[in-house]
């Protein structure tokens, strides 16, 4: 990389600290890897220390300070994958390739490692070749592509139907079924706020937020809480409440109200985000609008996972066009001071940062660490400003609430949940893929609907969500019932369920951000417990020791990540018992060596002979 | 007069903005911690100073005070929850408490002491973290790092120098220093940086100054840390 070239991605991105991931990540797609040398570049053009430049870039499993070879190859490790045959693919790219998995070959050209869920549940395997995607991999795919890389095929050249992604929409209700028109939420809600006989728009309600009775913003939170929207990323806080507090904080002078768009679409399973953003990013960017103009905000970001970096370009040109046509930039729909922009961060692999905090700190330019709360987001977010975080599909909805007003909405879905949810369908099934149901659909009707047979369990909302087993299959997907963000991973009888939560708690392990002793300690503990069982090393004692636990991860743990690592143990342990029931090969076992023969010596030596210091019965006797 | 919640109890009174470890520390009540330190920005990572809040966990050293909040600190279930926490900090690092410079100073130590912690519990990581001896003054023991970036925050907020940072994600999160060498001798840290001074276990140490006081006459041989209530034990044995 020239000077001239750091310096351009440098200017664009202001030669600001808070840009430092993204300039990272330009540097990086130039050239392969962060060198030293780039480091101390930036260390001096940044007038940052080197130590919080590379605390920083270290944090994301995406971006490397070391070199990692001409080509990375990453295969997604979900336990779809993983059902669909990735461990033995990846088993035979090695072989092919004469590489180790996590170590880069001699010669410098390849390292082939996992990573965590990719987002392709549906089109699985998957992996990523220097980030951009492939899907169903096998294993004459995986023969061309060693070729490819032996070779010294350029990527550029390599099959396009490689790289396809499919939407696979197999159901559609309000939201995919929409023929949406960009601008014309944003037109129907200046239309309603006229009718009602008042002024629509006033510049200093974009910029110094909103003055209570300003009713052309208040008409927009209004039809959100009539609507009763309800966060899109699992949790289902009231949307409303969320603006409203946003559009109440006050405002330092040179402050702003940010809006920020979460499509780091993380939990192992999910891709609805992937596929909105495909197809229906108007939608999207649209309902981020609404959402500033409820708020206040002039400043937008949509903080894409790096997993989607392929859909960079794509949503740049959306940007452009939306900002061509009016839709975006100064003086939306010819409205004076109703100025608002988006601008994409793309992230690097850091599954915490879905935490809307720790997105925050990662769009700032830092380790992606959840923040100490209270003070929340909505008072003090990016860079110490109000800051509303919502989910991708929370702000397709809020379009299709602008186009056709909240009452509307909240008749659709069930009395606490309104509106429809898209779920991300993958696993065993004829017909993986995007299903949108109205909120109260029972887990039976979307079996039916992608064609699941002999199901044995679903994990619905991913590995921190619900072991769902099949007594519970007329349960409701809805937050009054199974709350979920979208993932539903079908498990039919073949599978070891013991093996899902296996592979759930190596997910938590990977992503665990380390910042609190519960989480960066526990995780890795339970690991270490669940691959004891796996190994056959299991007794009941384990099971002592995952409620030990769980306990402290939930009750200690700094945010949701450690405090749900522990779900999907306890859940197919509750309902799926005889998986772990059968690798507790110490329960009817009494080994030849009696371990409280071995103690006498040492009781002893202690002068003890009381109960404790001996191996009891329950253990030594149990036949 | 001030407003008050309740400790165990015990009525404490509070200072508008005081957080829970503020007031109890001010009161005279010990509550465990390890990457609190009074003169330092709260960080909330240790999680030993959680609380019961009106029945709700949360860390003591981040939570503001209010009036009437009832706060349940010395209890058998917290305490026992803490003795755990301090059990995965012993087994994540190698701490070999005989051999260490700082036995008898350290606050690990003496919070394990403190809450009665009988062995480690868990299977120990034995974690590879080599030593950083390159600095002529200083030495950098990391297998005893329990991450409270105490020396972090010291080097950035007083020394202004961000000579520590943290680095790596999860159980791989660890210690480095702002060089590109990554050795201590090639940054700017002085012996009176703040930064050397607090590190609460034996990471930051001094060379040649090996147990300058026999071990039985240390800061927590006299009184055990909930005896040290204001402040830093460490920071006042010189």
């Amino acid at each position: 990389m020239s000077s001239a070239s750091l310096e351009n991605i440098l200017r664009k991105y202001d030669g600001s600290p808070h840009n430092l991931l993204q300039i990272l990540r330009e540097v990086q797609e130039a050239e392969g890897w962060i060198s030293p040398e780039r480091v101390a570049e930036l260390e001096q053009a940044l007038a940052m220390p080197r130590s919080k430049i590379v605390g920083a870039a270290s944090f994301y499993s995406f971006l490397h300070l070391e070199p990692v070879g001409h080509y990375r190859i990453l295969f997604s490790d979900n336990i779809t994958d993983r059902m669909l045959g990735n461990q033995a693919l990846m088993e035979q790219l090695c072989n092919l390739l004469w590489v180790e998995p996590g170590k880069v070959s001699e010669d410098g050209l390849v390292s082939v490692t996992t990573t965590s869920c990719t987002g392709m549940c549906d089109q699985g395997p998957a992996l990523l070749v220097n980030g951009r995607a492939i899907t169903r991999v096998d294993a004459a795919r995986i023969e061309a592509l060693a070729e490819r890389v032996r070779n010294q095929v350029p990527l550029a050249e390599w099959p396009a139907e490689w790289f396809q992604v499919d939407d696979n929409v197999r159901r559609r209700d309000i939201l995919l079924d929409s023929q949406f028109e960009p601008g014309s939420a944003l037109r129907a809600l200046h239309a309603r706020v006229e009718t009602q006989g008042v002024q629509a728009s006033n510049p200093r309600s974009w910029r110094e937020g909103l003055p209570r009775g300003l009713v052309g913003p208040a008409t927009m939170l209004d039809e959100v809480k009539h609507a009763n929207l309800r966060g899109r990323g699992g949790a289902g806080f009231t949307t409303a409440l969320k603006w409203e507090a946003c559009r109440n904080a006050p405002l330092a002078p040179g402050q702003d109200r940010i809006v920020v768009c979460n499509a780091d679409e993380g939990e192992p399973g999910t891709f609805k985000d992937r596929v909105l953003l495909t197809s229906h990013a108007d939608m999207v960017f649209e309902g981020m609008t609404l959402a500033a103009y409820a708020v206040g905000a002039r400043r937008g970001f949509l903080y894409l996972r790096g997993e989607y970096r392929y859909l960079l370009e794509h949503l740049e040109g959306v940007l452009a066009r939306r900002r061509r046509d009016h839709l975006l930039g100064h003086n939306i729909l010819g409205i004076p001071g109703a100025d608002f922009d988006i601008r994409i961060h793309v992230g690097f692999g850091a599954y915490v940062c879905g935490e809307e905090s720790a997105l925050i700190e990662s769009l700032e330019g830092k380790r992606g660490t959840p923040r100490n709360r209270p003070p929340f987001p909505v008072t003090n977010g990016y860079l110490d400003q109000p800051t509303i975080v919502n989910n991708v599909e929370t702000f397709a909805a809020t379009s299709l609430i602008a186009l056709h007003g909240g009452e509307w909405y909240r008749n659709i879905g069930t009395a606490q949940s309104a509106g429809s949810k898209i779920l991300s369908v993958s696993g065993d099934c004829e017909r993986p893929g995007i299903y949108e149901f109205p909120f109260g659909v029972t887990v039976a009707e979307v079996l039916e609907a992608c064609g699941a047979r002999d199901t044995q369990a679903v994990q619905v909302s991913g590995p921190s969500g619900f072991t769902i087993a099949a007594h519970e299959f007329e349960r409701k997907i809805c937050f009054e019932d199974i709350p979920t963000a979208g993932a539903f991973m079908v498990f039919d009888k073949r599978r070891d369920m013991f093996e899902v939560a296996r592979n759930f708690v190596h997910f938590f392990a990977h992503e665990s951000c380390g910042f609190c002793t519960p989480c960066r300690v526990g995780t890795s503990l339970l690991r270490n417990l669940m691959d004891k069982l796996h190994n056959g090393q299991g007794s009941p004692y384990d099971f002592q020791e995952i409620e030990r636990l769980n306990h402290i991860l939930q009750a200690m743990s700094h945010c949701g990540l450690g405090h749900s690592a522990c779900n999907p143990v306890l859940d197919t342990i509750e309902k799926f018992r005889p998986a772990y029931e059968a690798r507790m090969v110490h329960r009817d076992f009494t080994p030849a060596f009696d371990l409280d023969r071995a103690l006498s010596q040492a009781r002893q030596m202690t002068g003890r002979d009381d109960e404790m210091a001996h191996f009891g019965t329950e253990h030594g006797d149990a036949r | 007069m001030s407003d008050t919640f309740t400790l165990d109890g015990r009525e404490i009174p509070f200072e508008p903005g005081q957080t829970i470890m503020q007031a109890a520390l001010a009161a005279g009540v010990y509550i465990p911690r390890l990457c609190y330190h009074p003169e330092f920005k709260p960080h909330g990572s240790c999680k030993l100073c959680t609380v019961k809040v009106n029945g709700r966990h949360t860390a003591s050293c981040t939570y503001k005070a209010a009036p009437g909040l009832q706060v349940e600190s010395n209890t058998e279930e917290l305490n026992t929850e803490r003795r755990t926490l301090v059990q995965m900090l012993f087994v994540e690092g190698n701490h070999f408490c005989p051999s260490c410079e700082k036995s008898g100073d350290c606050q690990l130590q003496a919070t394990a002491y403190e809450l009665g912690m009988m062995s480690p519990h868990f299977d120990h990581f034995f974690p590879d973290r080599p030593v950083d001896a390159s600095h002529p003054d200083l030495l950098l023991e990391f297998n005893r790092c329990i991450l409270c970036s105490l020396c972090v925050r010291a080097s950035r907020d007083v020394d202004r120098k961000n000579v520590f940072a943290l680095a790596g994600r999860g159980i791989h999160s660890h210690l480095i220093v702002n060089a590109a060498s990554g050795r201590l001798a090639d940054t700017n840290v002085a012996l009176e940086d703040k930064a050397v001074q607090v590190c609460p276990v034996g990471v930051i140490l001094k060379k040649r100054r090996g147990f300058a006081v026999p071990i039985g006459q240390r800061t927590y041989d006299a009184a055990p840390i909930s005896g040290h209530v204001q402040g830093s034990a460490s920071l006042t044995e010189e």
